[in-house]
């Protein structure tokens, strides 16, 4: 199974797809950020690789990388690296209030009429519902992107390994979590970059 | 509540959103303990079921949780009864604070490892973190699922969720469907 990462890689004629104008990124990001019940990576994942295929399954799970590392909302950071890369820093503000715009107002519109239904048993109860497909969407997120693993240079052994440690000490004996970015994350990038210079990449 | 905001009450509103910002790794909803303590302990500007209505409809709505953070500011406008007015200066302080710094930062960050993605220390960097980030993604739907306390009369929850994992992961179900049953399970008050 970890013979594989010297796979070549896809020749670049094929022409990526890609938004075709602002008006395209900011709608599209409008539209994955209104369909976001309880978080909207899941949606986003779906959307932009397996759908539109602006980015491959690796490409994102390294966004998202960076994403996360950075201060400031997940989702948001994306939005804003995705952007700046089709049409620089146009692109970048164009995707973040495609993100955010809509949403605010849904948002306030709700916080307008919640006062009435709050202490609706009915309403309570959807919400719980919500809340727990929205739990398995984000762990099906995670299951999916990892066949991307299979081209990482750590092997899958270690990938596993890691990938373990860190759910343990994030799910189970809830560390901060600085701790294992700068922990398990730190251990991991240094043994990547040695793993990479032994092959002579 | 109704409360008295002066010039400077707005503009240090802001600036502790301000200063926030670059602390809220991992989201913004990381720095809530400080925006709790901030508005509702040492200013007096929220109370305690405002500061909690404003992230459970957040996280009930579509779109990014970091809205919370434009409700807090909406909020405490409302408070300080200048109707609209001051609730859309609340919002854009809190939110034009959290949002400014973490977004250069991850701007020009983002951009010098595109520029330099072929370096090995990017490279290493960006692979290295991927198995983390692939198993925060899965522990963080093992929380939302489980909450803070493991309790078994909350198995039809973890059902659900084990449930709406399998299908996202092996099928093509549009998610609003799930979404729409969840809430319909929970509207029955099976969950």
């Amino acid at each position: 199974m970890i013979s594989s990462p010297e796979a070549p890689v896809e020749a670049p004629s094929e022409p990526r797809p890609r938004p075709n104008s602002l008006s395209d990124l900011f709608f599209s990001f409008t539209f994955l950020a209104l369909q976001g019940f309880g978080g909207v990576l899941a949606i986003v994942q779906r959307e932009l690789v397996e759908k539109k295929k602006w980015l491959t399954r690796e490409e994102f799970v390294e966004d998202w990388a960076v994403a996360q590392i950075m201060p400031g909302p997940n989702v948001v950071n994306l939005s804003l690296m995705l952007g700046d890369r089709y049409f620089g820093l146009r692109g970048a503000m164009t995707a973040v209030a495609g993100m955010l715009a809509l949403p605010l107002l849904v948002v306030l519109c709700l916080a307008l009429v919640y006062a009435q239904y709050s202490e609706n048993v009915h309403v309570a109860g959807a919400l719980r519902g919500m809340a727990a497909v929205a739990a398995g969407l984000i762990t099906a997120t995670g299951l999916k992107l990892a066949s991307a693993l299979k081209k990482n240079p750590l092997g899958i052994p270690l990938c596993i390994g890691f990938g373990v440690a860190s759910f343990v000490g994030i799910a189970l004996l809830r560390w901060p979590l600085a701790y294992v970015l700068l922990g398990i994350g730190g251990l991991s990038c240094v043994m990547t970059y040695r793993k990479m210079g032994k092959r002579g990449t | 509540m109704t409360i008295a905001m002066s010039t400077a009450d707005w503009f240090s509103l802001f600036l502790h959103f301000l200063s926030l910002s670059l602390l809220g790794v991992g989201g913004a909803i990381s720095t809530a303990p400080d925006m709790h303590r901030f508005l509702v302990d040492q200013q007096g500007w929220l109370t305690d079921p405002q500061f909690n209505a404003s992230i459970a409809i957040a996280q009930a709505a579509p779109g990014p949780n970091v809205l919370f953070i434009a409700l807090l500011g909406w909020n405490v406008g409302l408070n300080a009864g200048g109707g609209f007015t001051t609730a859309l200066l609340g919002m854009a302080m809190t939110m034009v604070g959290i949002m400014i710094p973490s977004t250069t930062l991850t701007y020009m960050a983002g951009r010098w490892g595109h520029e330099n993605r072929e370096l090995r220390a990017v490279r290493a960097f960006k692979q290295g973190l991927t198995p983390i980030v692939i198993a925060l993604l899965v522990a963080t739907g093992w929380i939302l699922a489980t909450g803070s306390t493991y309790q078994v009369r909350n198995w039809p929850i973890w059902l659900i969720a084990i449930m709406s994992t399998i299908i996202v992961w092996r099928t093509k179900l549009h998610l609003l469907w799930l979404l729409g049953a969840g809430a319909a399970i929970g509207w029955m008050g099976w969950v």
